[in-house]
């Protein structure tokens, strides 16, 4: 036998002068022809006999020629995890672990490890294009910029500016994400949202009326603090593969319960200590059960209750009625079952309750979310390491997005609409709020929440009388989102049709690109991906991280800052848009964008988060811990990892971030912080701040409420003020001085004045139990508007039907037609859906990418062993799916499977390209249709919306199956 | 020196494939060649369990064993890696091996299966370390670098590692000491037993009974 011979240390940057250049040079450009040929797929597999790469210089790190080593985010999921790339000549080339990153440790999943493919781009939208009688042209960016403009304009003339419809991204950075909120606004409209709408808006909505802020409380790290794990509707072990590393350090070394709630034996289930089956669509009842428990044996926190809970009471009527035989009734789960997880929940503190789109996606969204957070509440889980209500966010910079306001009910950072909000915000932007108004059809609409991205289509094909906004939507302009991700897809088709306007910039064309409907009026902009430019994102837990440029946005694809500015340009208001922001040739700064969002986003604290801190940290990432995240050396020293907000005040006041939120704990210099004053101090004669419960260190020692100039009056602390933020003060509150709040003064002085003291701005109350200005104030039970059980439709209706989002929203007369007309008996299978490892969101990206492609080659359907032997249907053989409105179906591979329970039908929802049977390969421009196509489950969901947030219900609906 | 082995931890596996696609994009293996691939045991029911699978680089190699040509060889670090000039693509290799892992890039009836490709330990082949060659023949050559295998540093929970044995196997047991359970090293008495017979061997305690 041989035995190698190794050279001594021959380290890849310092190879020996001999080797120097003896690959020869490679341009970027015969880099991607080469990388082009490579990914084709199936092809010529056997041409070269014996070698691994096709082309060596495909990916091969070039002997002799400079590596230069850039750090990035991954652009899936929220866990953030690090990227390294090494570049050579402009082109990456090989990607190495982020040992560093305290988060991801140098991991990554199936797709993390594959996202340098990204700027090979073999797939990518190279060119603007625009569809002239139903054939693609490519075009130039100024041709296609001017046209779209001339377009919005005329629309906005005939129609007003609400008769567009922006529909951003959580794949922006922040900065993207604000710059296209602030688009959204100068333009006139609050018809602007993006992916949280349809993931987790119902969380955002729910965790913030019960607490005060809409985010991960504690981060995924923390978990390895946790003595018991309890995951609800989520599947972290494909969604966010990570996280598990995390979640299983905590299992192992604390030997803590890991507790799976699902209607799925999910990946992660399969980890799980305990699994708990329960039918989709009845979570309350199950989290009610469990508190039933816990309340009859005393198992709850009174101390804690009684110091930082409001309305706890209520609640118990409420769970006093769901006994373990009425719980068992409605969710199927055993008595003992629900007895044994409750106790674990209880006794093995701290515990954390995860959650996912399982819980998000329904038509009860909201009050799920607030259910288990009451639970947390009861047992006293919340603000403290280990516990938590650990949610797990979709996308790489949802979290963000949706902190900075794109979303129809709200400016940047959860101001709102109200008239104090665009003033702060025309403050902020140092335009006049009379030119604000201008831009708007009307002062009302300025402040009236917009129509949701799960109903854009119901804004297009509305009657005009029937919507509440001067005309129906006419254009949409749709940035980073798949045109599969929401239900009731052939209403969507028919209000793509009738639209007079499609834009779309993302890396690919997506699947709006992909619908023969449209034959003219639609443009194709290469929007480049987040590595092919900088900026900032926030992961779940709430820490940014600055993102450094890999290569240059390749092909003709451009950055989102550069084509939101050549927009705004072309629409007529760059100058006032962008007058604080340095904008180079034709391309804004993101961090001047990012020291604009500081100055202003002061209530959720992103105001310390400069570009300087964020890159700082990115680069001392080695200096954190890996569980409490904190930094105890270097010039990071003290910080959280990416700066967790809320980070307090101006960049220069060193506010560390706050790892745990609401953990009393710690001072709030340290990260310490209560639970937020938001919903007034009083309510039927009970007080609704903490009682004998402040942070570390406070000055006041009982609850207390948000810091306005008229509370720093009262408490004589006005005089702490600098002479130069008091002019500031007075200037925005003129002779209403007083109202002046810590969210609202852009000197940042009452905050300094707050820490200073040891207090919180934003105050400290209870969180509510009782959240009056919900629908369900204490969430109750509503079976699904397709619930398989129609029985119990009458005892537990879903919600009464309203008028909300400028549109009609049906609940409760579409349930009871639907049991009326006995839906179920044509279509008795419960219908559910969810993700898989390998792609993300609604899939083209990552269907595009070989190396994932390869993994998941089939659309499919998951039937249980039983129901499959019953109808006759073999694995692996095609079945259509059908679904209860407009005859809508689907054929997708059976795979036979008791991972779902008899019953129920699973299938995944990454897959577009094929419709009812039918490939749409060929209607993708030439060489941009994603590797592999299927059937978008959306095809085949159905009507239905949660009341507070119009998030759509994906996640219960009825089907029949039949063999294909 | 080292012993350089593969374990995989099937309590931490998630089935992810993160070691599938930093195999793909680290080698630029093309479609189809799968060196490394993720096998998931009792799929949907309850004990589903996942282990990720390539070639172990076993100690008394049977690939090298049935090798027609003789193209195996084994390196000081015992990593079994093969010559693409001499391999005749015969397959003997494919039914010799328990780990399913040689690859070939044709599926004929007849005639040639192409060279034989296979996981290399991130080491490549016989060519000069870190040359264009090597990449296009074998992929990358991490351990030359002094880097592992990017499949194991990739893990998203550190299910597979690759290292050193003795390293390795401290960790494990560690690992299963402080959980209290453990299905153990899969393939270890498979892989690495030897002549003189180590607590590796067919019929041995597995790893986390002798902790």
């Amino acid at each position: 036998m041989l035995t190698k011979r190794r050279a001594d240390a021959p380290a890849r940057r310092s190879l020996s002068p001999a080797l120097a250049g003896a690959g020869g040079g490679m341009d970027r450009r015969s880099f991607l022809r080469n990388s082009g040929l490579a990914a084709g797929g199936l092809a010529a597999l056997g041409a070269l006999p014996g070698t691994v790469a096709r082309r060596a210089e495909a990916a091969a790190i070039q002997p002799g020629i400079e590596t230069v080593t850039r750090k990035n985010i991954c652009t899936h999921c929220s866990v953030g995890c690090t990227v390294i790339a090494e570049v050579q000549n402009g082109v990456w080339v090989q990607q190495e672990p982020g040992w560093e990153s305290p988060i991801s440790q140098g991991t990554h999943c199936a797709k993390g490890a594959s996202v340098r493919e990204l700027t090979h781009g073999s797939r990518r939208l190279r060119y603007p294009m625009k569809l002239v009688d139903g054939e693609w042209r490519r075009i130039g960016w100024d041709q296609a910029i001017e046209e779209i403009g001339n377009e919005l304009l005329d629309i906005r003339q005939k129609s007003g500016p609400e008769s567009v419809f922006w529909l951003g991204s959580a794949k922006f950075s922040n900065e993207g994400a604000y710059l296209y909120r602030k688009l959204a606004a100068f333009w006139g409209t609050n018809n602007v949202d993006h992916q949280a709408r349809i993931c987790h808006s119902t969380t955002v909505a729910g965790v913030a009326n019960t607490w005060g802020y809409g985010a991960m409380t504690n981060s995924y790290n923390d978990i390895q603090n946790s003595k018991a794990l309890m995951i609800v509707g989520g599947n972290p072990a494909e969604a966010h593969p990570v996280s598990m590393q995390h979640m299983l350090r905590g299992k192992e070394r604390n030997r803590a319960p890991f507790i799976v709630v699902d209607p799925r034996f999910t990946r992660t289930a399969a980890h799980a200590t305990e699994y708990v089956r329960i039918r989709p669509g009845t979570d309350i009842p199950f989290v009610w059960g469990m508190l039933w428990h816990i309340f009859e044996n005393g198992w709850e926190d009174k101390e804690y209750i009684r110091q930082r809970v409001y309305g706890m009471d209520e609640v118990r009527a409420e769970v006093k009625k769901w006994t373990p035989e009425a719980v068992e009734r409605v969710t199927g789960v055993p008595p003992d079952q629900v007895r044994r997880v409750a106790e674990t929940m209880a006794k093995n503190k701290p515990s954390t309750m995860i959650w996912c789109m399982g819980i998000t996606q329904h038509t009860t969204g909201t009050a799920n979310v607030r259910a288990l957070s009451i639970f947390q509440l009861a047992v006293g889980n919340i603000g403290v390491e280990g516990g938590g209500a650990n949610i797990y966010r979709g996308h790489c910079n949802v979290q963000g997005a949706t902190d900075f306001g794109l979303d129809v009910t709200s400016l940047p950072a959860y101001y709102g609409l109200a008239e104090g909000a665009w003033k702060h915000w025309a403050r902020v932007w140092d335009v006049p709020y009379d030119y604000m108004i201008s831009r708007f059809a009307s002062k009302e609409l300025m402040e009236t929440k917009g129509i949701p991205t799960t109903r854009w289509f119901d804004g297009v094909l509305a009657k005009k009388e029937e919507i509440q906004q001067p005309d129906t939507l006419k254009a949409m302009i749709v940035f980073g989102h798949g045109g599969n991700t929401v239900t009731r897809m052939p209403d969507m088709l028919a209000g793509l049709e009738r639209l007079r306007l499609l834009v779309v910039a993302d890396p690919h064309p997506t699947t709006f690109a992909s619908f023969a409907q449209r034959r003219n009026g639609t443009y194709l902009l290469p929007a480049c991906t987040q590595f092919e430019t900088d900026g900032s994102r926030t992961c779940s837990n709430r820490s940014m991280q600055w993102g450094e440029k890999v290569v240059e946005p390749i092909f003709e694809s451009r950055d989102d800052y550069t084509i939101i500015y050549m927009l705004a340009r072309k629409l007529g208001f760059a100058n006032e848009m962008f007058k604080h922001i340095t904008v180079e040739g034709i391309r804004p700064v993101p961090e001047d964008i990012l020291r604009e969002m500081n100055k202003g986003a002061l209530a959720v604290g992103y105001t310390g988060q400069s570009p300087e801190r964020l890159k700082l940290h990115m680069k001392y990432q080695a200096n954190f811990d890996k569980i409490s995240m904190r930094a105890s050396s270097g010039p990071v020293a003290g910080d959280y990892y990416g700066l967790p907000w809320p980070c307090w005040g101006t960049p220069e006041m060193r506010h560390p971030g706050t790892a745990v939120l609401y953990d009393t704990s710690k001072h709030v210099m340290d990260g310490g912080s209560t639970f937020r004053a938001r919903f007034g101090v009083e309510r039927n004669g009970q007080t609704l701040l903490a009682e004998g419960s402040y942070s570390k260190g406070s000055e006041l020692t009982d609850g207390y409420p948000e810091f306005t100039m008229a509370m720093l009056k009262k408490l004589g602390w006005d005089k702490d003020l600098l002479p130069e933020e008091l002019a500031v003060i007075q200037a925005i509150g003129g002779d209403k001085i007083d109202d002046v709040s810590w969210q609202t003064d852009l000197s940042m002085g009452i905050v300094r004045v707050a820490l200073k003291h040891g207090c919180v701005p934003h105050g400290n109350a209870k969180a509510r139990a009782v959240a009056w200005n919900l629908p369900d104030p204490v969430p109750v039970h509503r079976e699904p508007i397709y619930s398989p059980r129609p029985e119990l439709v009458r005892e537990f209706p879903a919600i009464e039907d309203k008028r909300d989002f400028r549109l009609p929203m049906l609940a409760r007369s579409v349930q009871f037609q639907v049991t009326d007309r006995n839906i179920q008996r044509d279509f008795p299978m419960i219908l559910t859906s969810g993700r898989l490892v390998e792609y993300e969101g609604g899939g083209e990206e990552t269907r595009s990418n070989p190396w994932l492609a390869e993994l998941q080659q089939d659309m499919f359907a998951e039937i249980n062993t039983e129901d499959a032997r019953r109808l006759g249907i073999e694995n692996g053989k095609l079945v259509w799916v059908y679904g209860p409105e407009n005859r809508s179906k689907a054929r997708v591979m059976a795979l036979v499977t008791d991972r779902v329970a008899a019953g129920v039908v699973f299938m995944p929802f990454h897959f577009s390209g094929v419709w009812q049977g039918q490939s749409l390969r060929g209607n993708y421009p030439e060489g941009t249709d994603p590797i592999v196509l299927g059937e978008a489950v959306n095809g085949v969901t159905t009507y239905g919306y949660d009341p507070v947030t119009a998030m759509q219900e994906t996640k219960v609906t009825l089907c029949r199956v039949e063999p294909a | 020196m080292a012993r350089m082995k593969f374990l995989c931890d099937a309590e931490r596996c998630i089935e992810c494939n993160a070691c599938v696609t930093a195999c793909k994009n680290e080698h630029e293996v093309p479609w189809g060649i799968n060196r490394r691939r993720v096998v998931t045991l009792n799929d949907g029911r309850p004990g589903e369990r996942s282990i990720s699978m390539a070639c172990m680089h076993c100690t008394d190699a049977p690939c090298a064993a049935v090798c027609p040509v003789d193209c195996f060889y084994q390196t000081a670090d015992g990593v079994v890696l093969h010559s693409k000039d001499l391999c005749i693509g015969c397959g003997y290799c494919f039914y010799a091996c328990p780990f399913g892992a040689p690859q070939y890039p044709q599926a004929t009836n007849f005639g040639s299966r192409g060279k034989m490709d296979k996981c290399t330990f991130c080491a490549a082949g016989p060519e000069q370390d870190n040359t264009p060659e090597e990449y296009q023949k074998y992929g990358s050559n991490r351990l030359a670098e002094g880097k592992l295998p990017l499949c194991a540093e990739m893990c998203s929970t550190r299910a597979l590692m690759a290292g050193d044995g003795d390293e390795l196997a401290d960790i494990y047991k560690e690992r299963v000491v402080r959980r209290g359970y453990g299905s153990g090293a899969w393939g270890w008495s498979t892989a690495y037993r030897d002549r003189q017979g180590d607590s590796f061997r067919p019929g041995s305690p597995s790893i986390e009974q002798q902790t």
